[in-house]
């Protein structure tokens, strides 16, 4: 620790020279409240161990000390909280954390601090802390077990904690339509997305990482590899023709050639007050796809191997070329595979002691050869049994290692150390082939899983296939791109770049299990983030946890951020050990998306808060909210629901709205009605065949109102159609059931009837439409309208009549339809939607000395429940025009649809609810929609005998009513029935009544 | 997402379309089907593991009821035709 300070902006592990950093570029940022230094173009991670900073995160479960394990997103360890209140973003890996200025991260999961957490004490209870510990306390001898645990657990194990504020950051979405998809900018990925560029595809090449280079980042700038990056970039810019995305993670793999992409912005570009977004989600369908995601390097797993300081071997290869970072100054690589030697020779130049064991008897000379002229000590047939250290590793046994039996063969040497590399070899990358449901098969002389395959169009390359050498890599890349280019009919005639020279280390390796000495002395971890350890696999073995699948689940192996991107062979090569099979028999775990996590916010993209969803507004919306009018969401439509200028609040306001219908005259919005309109030689034999009751022989310049059935025979809709020609209908549906009945008579017209001759269009769009209902409706529409005759023979009960206005509405043409909702005398009038406003400001004018008043929606429910009409309510998708009491509409003479499955034995039983009235015998509260029925003297329990589907107050009557289905039906009125409502616990005594509440013969409206 | 080649539009995400159901039946004359028959044209559904004929609706773009062959494992879209095209059976 006495090394940790700030000598030198760039921090004391900096080399003096050499990287990627732009070391013109100081940067500070906050870790834990500390100012620490780094230079543009350092991760966090890397800003930490340039300071000696290993320690930055206790474990899920027993709250062990962790350090950096690796330098990319495969990290499983070193996961930090970004940002400070709404915008602070839980569980970023502190190895993808691109550094900027004013940054401020916090450690988590630990309490008071990493350096001492109290939480720690779970290491001591570990016995308890099994595979399966969550399960077998569910199980335990009662539910008490898990009563006392939960409290503690669910405080103690755990990871970051998400903001509860709003998120004030924007994101956004794009979709892109790119030749070849490219995913990976590794050796493969670029010499792919060049050769498809320079075949003359549009190319677009998705990089995580803020540069491109993959594994080739992690070499020297100045070296060959180095050169041959900096080359193929200006090749691929050359071209013209790549888009270039990085930032960006493919995390997942779709159907139809689709893939996900998420774009991070550069650090400091968010900008929401000016819509910049923090991330974009591209959604991105590419004609073909080369999918070159590389390889993940894998742990040994020996006693202590998660103690900070104990590093991925890649991880500290990278550090060391691509950030001029030293992780240590007295360094142990444990290997199984030639990759450590460059990586260690890499460290030791930097001026590291450095100590090579090679777990293989043997290794190529010309490597040995190497890494001895680098200064690295190498010993072969050795292998790392432990790594003891706190809060960091400061001692490491090495012992002989016998390969053949996989076992060590001799006394441990102790050695003084900083840093412990390992290298247990690499994983290729087959999620996005999982995520197709493409099973990832093993090849043994990889001991790797490689993809099982590839859809058609896609194609992969590099070390995601299991390609050993750099040359490999950049050839498949380029025959990947062939066949790319070909799916897009472009043809690749060049030759792929040539690989650079210099010494290639294949990335070969050989599957061990856990090296354990004699007595083990501390835990061997797996799973770093899950806390899952070899003692735990044993443990589900013998609990008799084989299937790969079970053993994830049961030990929550694999199921942390990181998904088990580090874990997942080596857990499925000790278990394959238990078994005594392979490997290959013992099977991988599925890879679902997203390949790593996904910011909620981006998948949501702009569709939040008044986006979520579209909103529809009538032609009179803005005159509903200048006057007073309490607006309600109706579907997607915004509708008023009453106008506080008659009332204080719904209850007083509604009632005051009946009254301007019972007693004067009202004006209501019911634009957001469907209308479509029905055209064609052979409508009306459309009509017919559409509605319960007969519409051939419809006049011209008259409306009906007609029911809808499905093809089960259940209602669909009802509404007015009228004739407005021989050849021409106009037809209303209920708001909600719109876009429904629209499709609905398509598919007949299209599927079932193609030879009529008709068309329909919806027009619900084009027509604003109001409703103007009261005993005066007539004395102020004849001084609005003076071009019409408003007399019962001019104009009787459902009469329809279009009408050019004139004077100061000339050149304005409405359609008005004399019918009821209310049962007050009443007439629509639909106008072009663009002289909505015009004409309902007309009718307010007009309409002055009767006093003319907006009524809400709520009074138009609560008037149509007096007169005992059905809406959605009682139509609700599972009732019959019989239910409805609307049997007798349904033609006899004709066939219909729906006609045929509405006779089935159980839409006609005799016992079904059917519509009735309801009333209140008496004062006080009355049930409210959803109340059970029974009869007086049934038990009250069950599903009843039907339900209330609708309820008002009456101010005509004086009483609360309501309408319901109930068993029986109107032969019941006059009895009493109970209505229960389980949800508030209460039953109330009601009155089966006729459900027309008021004049029934329809005085009132025929007039 | 599933692309679907609408014959009118071209190819487009499967959320401009609305899924119906099966295709492979046809309906009875409103005015001769006897009940049983449209018991089977409405109720009866056979669950294929691969290729499905269903009708789909082009319900945000062209509104053109199509029939969709698609694999009910792959997800593959093998064919789409205008439902006014498909063969009466």
């Amino acid at each position: 620790m006495s090394d940790q300070s700030n000598s030198g902006s760039g921090g004391a592990f900096r080399t003096p020279g050499g990287g990627r950093v732009r070391r013109d570029q100081p940067v500070s940022f906050q870790f834990q409240g500390k100012t620490l230094s780094g230079y543009g173009g350092d991760t966090v991670a890397a800003t930490l161990l340039a300071n000696g900073i290993h320690l930055v995160a206790r474990s899920f479960k027993y709250h062990r000390p962790r350090g950096i394990v690796a330098a990319g997103i495969e990290e499983p360890n070193a996961l930090l909280t970004v940002g400070e209140g709404a915008l602070s973003e839980p569980n970023v890996a502190a190895t993808v954390i691109e550094l900027q200025s004013g940054l401020v991260t916090h450690t988590q999961n630990a309490w008071p601090s990493v350096g001492f957490d109290l939480m720690a004490i779970n290491s001591l209870l570990s016995p308890i802390f099994v595979a399966g510990f969550y399960y077998k306390t569910f199980k335990g001898p009662s539910l008490k077990a898990w009563m006392f645990y939960e409290h503690f657990i669910r405080r103690a194990a755990g990871l970051g904690v998400a903001s509860q504020l709003p998120d004030p950051d924007r994101y956004d979405w794009h979709h892109g339509f790119p030749d070849v998809l490219v995913i990976g900018s590794g050796p493969a990925g670029l010499s792919a997305a060049l050769g498809a560029a320079q075949a003359g595809a549009d190319v677009t090449l998705v990089e995580q990482d803020f540069e491109l280079g993959g594994s080739l980042l992690s070499q020297p700038v100045d070296s060959t590899q180095g050169h041959w990056l900096a080359k193929i970039l200006a090749d691929i810019e050359a071209t013209g023709r790549v888009r270039i995305l990085t930032r960006a993670t493919a995390f997942g793999l779709y159907d139809g050639n689709t893939v996900g992409v998420i774009e991070r912005s550069a650090p400091g570009v968010a900008d929401p007050a000016h819509g910049v977004p923090r991330q974009r989600l591209h959604i991105l369908r590419a004609k073909s796809l080369v999918m070159a995601c590389g390889a993940l390097e894998r742990p040994l797993v020996f006693a202590g191997n998660d103690r900070p300081g104990v590093m991925l071997s890649g991880a500290v290869g990278t550090y060391v070329n691509r950030y001029g970072v030293m992780a240590g100054r007295r360094a142990i690589f444990g290997t199984n595979n030639d990759g450590a030697y460059l990586d260690a020779m890499a460290l030791a130049k930097a001026g590291a002691d450095v100590t090579l064991a090679d777990m293989r008897p043997q290794a190529a000379p010309d490597l040995l050869r190497l890494a001895g002229g680098a200064g690295v000590k190498v010993k072969l047939s050795t292998a790392i049994v432990q790594v003891r250290g706190g809060h960091r590793a400061n001692a490491c046994a090495l012992a002989p290692y016998d390969v053949a039996r996989g076992t060590i063969s001799g006394g441990l040497t102790e050695h003084d150390v900083d840093l412990v590399a390992m290298s247990g070899g690499w994983t290729p990358t087959v999620h996005l082939t999982s995520h197709r449901g493409i099973k990832p098969v093993y090849r043994a002389e990889l001991a790797s899983f490689v993809p099982g395959g590839f859809d058609s169009d896609h194609f992969g390359a590099g070390s995601m296939l299991g390609t050993q050498t750099l040359g490999d890599a950049i050839q498949s890349g380029w025959n990947a791109a062939r066949q790319a280019a070909l799916v897009c009919g472009k043809v690749l005639e060049l030759v792929p770049p040539a690989a650079p020279p210099g010494r290639d280390t294949p990335l070969r390796f050989m599957p061990v299990g856990p090296i354990i000495s004699g007595k083990p002395v501390d835990k061997s971890f797996v799973d770093f983030q899950s806390d899952v350890t070899v003692d735990d696999i044993d443990l589900a073995h013998l609990e008799g946890y084989q299937s790969v699948e079970h053993l994830k689940r049961y030990t929550t192996l694999g199921m942390g951020t990181d998904q088990g991107k580090t874990s997942n062979l080596n857990a499925l090569a000790i278990m394959a050990a238990k078994r005594g099979l392979g490997v290959a028999e013992v099977g991988t775990t599925t890879f679902r998306p997203p390949y790593t996590p996904a910011t909620i916010g981006a998948l949501a993209g702009r569709s939040v808060r008044a986006h979520l969803a579209p909103v529809r507004r009538t032609a009179m919306h803005d005159w509903h909210v200048k006057n007073g009018g309490v607006m309600m969401e109706a579907g997607y439509w915004m509708r008023p629901l009453w106008y506080n200028t008659h009332g204080a609040n719904l209850s007083q306001a509604y009632r005051a709205e009946m009254d301007i219908v019972r007693e004067r005259v009202g004006i209501a919005d019911v634009s957001t009605l469907g209308k479509i309109d029905v055209q064609g030689p052979d409508a009306a034999e459309f009509l017919n065949r559409v509605y319960v009751n007969g519409f051939a022989k419809l006049a011209v310049g008259k409306a009906r109102y007609g029911f809808m059935l499905r093809e089960d025979g259940i209602v669909m809709d009802d509404g007015t159609t009228s004739r407005i020609g021989e050849t021409e209908f106009f037809m209303t549906t209920t708001t909600a059931q719109a876009g429904r009945v629209m499709s609905h008579l398509e598919f007949l017209l299209q599927v079932v009837w193609p030879d009529l001759r008709v068309t329909v269009a919806s027009v619900s769009d084009q027509w604003a439409a109001m409703s103007v209902a009261g005993p005066k409706v007539r004395e102020v529409l004849k001084v609005a309208f003076p071009e019409v005759d408003f007399s019962n023979e001019a104009f009787p009960f459902m009469g329809v009549l279009d009408v050019p206005l004139t004077r100061a509405l000339a050149g304005v043409n409405v359609r008005i339809i004399r019918l009821t909702f209310s049962g007050e005398m009443a007439y629509e009038v639909y106008a072009p939607t663009h002289h909505g406003q015009c004409v309902w400001d007309h009718l307010l004018e007009h309409g002055k000395p009767w006093n003319l008043r907006p009524y809400g929606l709520e009074a138009l429910g609560s008037l149509r429940i007096e007169k005992g009409h059905v809406v959605g309510s009682e139509m609700d998708g599972r009732t019959t025009l019989d239910d409805m009491g609307m049997g007798k509409m349904a033609s006899t003479v004709k066939p219909f649809w729906g006609d045929a499955l509405r006779r089935s034995d159980h839409l006609v039983r005799t016992d079904r609810p059917t519509l009735v009235g309801l009333e209140s015998t008496g004062e006080g509260a009355s049930p409210s929609n959803g109340a059970i029925l029974f009869f007086a003297d049934d038990k009250i329990s069950g599903h009843g005998r039907g339900h209330i589907t609708s309820t008002t107050y009456s101010k005509t009557l004086g009483k609360a009513i309501g309408l319901g289905l109930l068993q029986g039906g109107i032969s019941r009125v006059g009895q009493e029935v109970i209505a229960a409502s389980p949800v508030h616990g209460r039953q109330y005594r009601l009155r089966v009544v006729d459900p027309c509440f008021l004049d029934g013969e329809g005085v009132r409206y025929r007039g | 997402m599933l692309r679907i080649h609408c014959p009118y539009c071209g190819p487009r995400d499967h959320d401009e379309f609305s899924y119906f159901g099966d295709a492979t039946k046809t309906y009875p004359p409103l005015d001769a089907g006897h009940r049983d028959e449209w018991v089977d044209a409405v109720f009866i559904r056979n669950n294929p593991k691969g290729v499905h004929t269903e009708f789909w609706q082009h319900t945000l773009a062209c509104r053109r009821w199509l029939v969709v062959q698609r694999n009910t494992v792959s997800h593959d879209i093998v064919a789409v035709i205008p439902a006014r095209e498909r063969p009466q059976s």
